[in-house]
């Protein structure tokens, strides 16, 4: 299999000296137009891979930020088929890379294999689908794969080695670790336990390891820098465009400070 | 058949964190909750705690009206006044014997939130219950009945501010407390195992109907019913009777204001497949994949989704779904309550509307089946005002 070209982004950031930086933003927030500013000005600004949320109704894995983010896009009447429309037109001049990360039911409706097709097409590289656990997840993962999409896994604190092992032996692109027991949202602490897990997936997995949920300064990845590759921030991004109107300066301290 | 589905439905669609938790929860149903120690256990609060076996109730006068014999299953009987214990008791004392030391729920109608209460306050479990805050004003008299079990209501103020919010957040709350909390679910839905889980606890009802219209008539019914929100009444009901194929079984989901597209709470009958809360059902949702907000004037049945096993028993036609209006659920409720001297619970007022439009329908020998799933006390101030409103 050829490599994947978000791992290649990961890699490419390493070579660099820092970890791939990955900001999240629900497609449509806060408005249509200036959702794709948003998206330009985080390109422009280094992001390496850009994480483009798909709004759902019912997001149970995301805290009060961004859920009440999906819901303003949902009132704008976002949906797949404009998130995928506006993507293959824009991507030629995107240079990150592009993964949408939602729920399985919105991908359902459109159908796991014309979305595949769809997705491909618009220049997406992966999808993080965070309520498809390892044991549902064959069936979209060999869809995505035979159009050259990653399915990314989520995996968390509370991921035994034997099933971090299952996750190893189907994964492509990256494999994204939750940080906290919990949804998303800013926390000023990560969990003690984290170093020692970040340390056991780091050596299961063959492909990068991202840290997500979260996330705000750099300062937070003190005692895991070793063996994170990637981190993603969501809330605090939505924060920062909520208070200055613009993406800004928001990306420098991560790629910056390394 | 695949591992957690009833056919094409069910299944185990949660985030990856909520899968060690989902799978400790399936490993002590089937160490500890099969086990006859358990069952002992469970069988003896549930005729000296809870009040079973309810009572098979012939209801005479409106038999005599309508023309076929009409029996009540008495859940309205059961301890805190609907089914809702008979699952209660049994999770909770699953999560004790598992070591928790914590339930969380969700409630719509409040009645699942008070058998939690209830079951947590008996066997010394702290309690946390997520209520959409449309449903607290609804129900305002079973947050206060939470509360004096010692119970923490909290109120859920995102998207539509009724079941399925509080769903949401409970699972939220599941994520991260999964160490020390069990998350008792109301109904027969979200993902493997709760829908068999609540099934199996629930089953103690048709299992009694089963053996007591027997014993009085020596034959079984012609038809058992059921109101169907998530369907843990219904699916309660049917199970013992799945097997007799001579016995129809319906369920009755609500229809709201019956105007066509009104938002109503009728899935198997007007939804579509997907996946919501862990499972794959029947779901009211846009094309696109957005559930819907539901309505309905009972609380308990204003879900925009249904038990998995519920679509499966549907697509075999072993099953049929009909609605019924807000206004049919309300005239069952008060005839009823003049015919037959019992206040049945809005919910289970559906069931009964529909085997009111039976009436000249049937054989004299006919005989039907009715889960009264709960008491109308908690419905009294919906009522009221409804009543105020139809006056003008
Ligand atoms: C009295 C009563 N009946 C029925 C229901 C509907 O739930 P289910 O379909 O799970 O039995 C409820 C739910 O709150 C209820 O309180």
């Amino acid at each position: 299999m050829s490599t994947s070209y978000l791992t290649e982004k990961i890699t490419k950031a390493l070579a660099q000296g820092r970890k791939a930086v990955m900001p999240y933003l629900p497609a449509g927030y806060p408005t249509k137009e200036a959702f794709w500013k948003h998206i330009d000005d985080l390109d422009a600004a280094g992001a390496d891979i850009i994480e483009i949320g798909v709004p759902f109704s019912d997001p149970v894995a995301d805290g009060p930020v961004v859920e009440q983010a999906a819901l303003c896009c949902l009132e704008q009447n976002v949906n797949l088929a404009w998130i995928l429309e506006e993507l293959h037109r824009r991507r030629p001049t995107i240079q990150a890379g592009i993964v949408l990360m939602g729920y399985m039911n919105p991908f359902l409706q459109y159908g796991m294999d014309k979305l595949a097709r769809d997705a491909a097409r618009a220049g997406v590289n992966g999808l993080i689908i965070a309520d498809l656990p390892l044991e549902e997840s064959n069936g979209p993962r060999k869809l995505l794969q035979e159009h050259g999409v990653d399915l990314i896994p989520l995996v968390g604190l509370n991921s035994s080695p034997e099933r971090l092992r299952a996750h190893a032996e189907e994964a492509t692109g990256f494999v994204y670790f939750v940080s906290v027991m919990g949804t998303t949202g800013v926390r000023e602490a990560l969990p003690e336990q984290l170093q020692d897990a970040l340390t056991q997936a780091k050596q299961i997995f063959p492909i990068p390891l991202a840290l997500g949920f979260g996330l705000h300064a750099p300062s937070q990845l003190q005692g895991v820098e070793s063996v994170v590759d990637g981190v993603v921030m969501g809330s605090a991004l939505i924060r920062h465009i909520d208070s200055t109107g613009s993406v800004g300066s928001f990306l420098a301290p991560w790629i910056d400070s390394q | 058949m695949k591992k957690g589905y009833f056919g094409d439905f069910g299944g185990r669609f949660a985030p990856e964190l909520l899968m060690p938790p989902l799978l400790e929860l399936e490993e002590a149903m089937a160490r500890i909750m099969a086990g006859e120690p358990f069952q002992r256990e469970l069988a003896d609060l549930l005729t000296h705690f809870v009040g079973r076996p309810t009572a098979l109730y012939h209801c005479a006068n409106l038999s005599r009206e309508l023309g076929f014999g009409l029996w009540l299953k008495r859940e309205d009987l059961a301890h805190t006044g609907a089914h809702k214990i008979n699952n209660t008791v049994g999770q909770a004392l699953l999560a004790k014997h598992m070591g928790k030391t914590r339930l969380v729920a969700e409630t719509g109608a409040g009645q699942h939130g008070v058998a939690t209460a209830t079951a947590a306050a008996l066997l010394g479990l702290e309690c946390i219950v997520y209520m959409g805050a449309e449903d607290v004003v609804r129900q305002a008299h079973n947050v206060q009945r939470m509360e004096l079990l010692g119970a923490t209501v909290r109120p859920v103020d995102s998207g539509s501010r009724t079941l399925k919010d509080a769903i949401n957040a409970a699972m939220r709350h599941w994520i991260a407390e999964q160490g020390t909390t069990h998350y008792c679910l109301g109904s027969a839905v979200g993902p493997h195992p709760f829908p068999l889980l609540v099934r199996e606890l629930q089953a103690v009802i048709g299992r009694e109907a089963l053996d007591q219209i027997q014993a009085r008539i020596g034959v079984l019914p012609d038809q058992v019913v059921a109101c169907v929100g998530g369907g843990s009444n219904a699916i309660g009901m049917f199970h013992a009777f799945v097997p007799h194929a001579q016995v129809a079984l319906i369920g009755v989901e609500a229809a709201g204001d019956g105007s066509p597209g009104c938002c109503h709470s009728a899935t198997l009958s007007t939804g579509t497949t997907g996946v919501l809360h862990g499972t794959m059902t029947k779901l009211l949702q846009t094309v696109e994949g957005q559930i819907l907000a539901s309505h309905s004037l009972a609380p308990g049945l204003d879900y925009p989704g249904v038990g998995p096993e519920h679509a499966h028993l549907q697509a075999l036609g072993r099953a049929q779904y009909v609605c019924v209006t807000d206004d049919q659920a309300l005239a069952a409720f008060m005839r009823l309550a003049r015919t037959e001297g019992i206040l049945p619970a809005l919910e289970s007022s559906h069931a009964l509307a529909y085997a009111l439009k039976l009436t000249g329908t049937l054989p004299q020998t006919a005989n039907v089946v009715i889960c009264l799933s709960g008491r109308g006390d908690k419905d009294l101030e919906i009522v009221r005002q409804e009543l105020l409103k139809r006056e003008g």
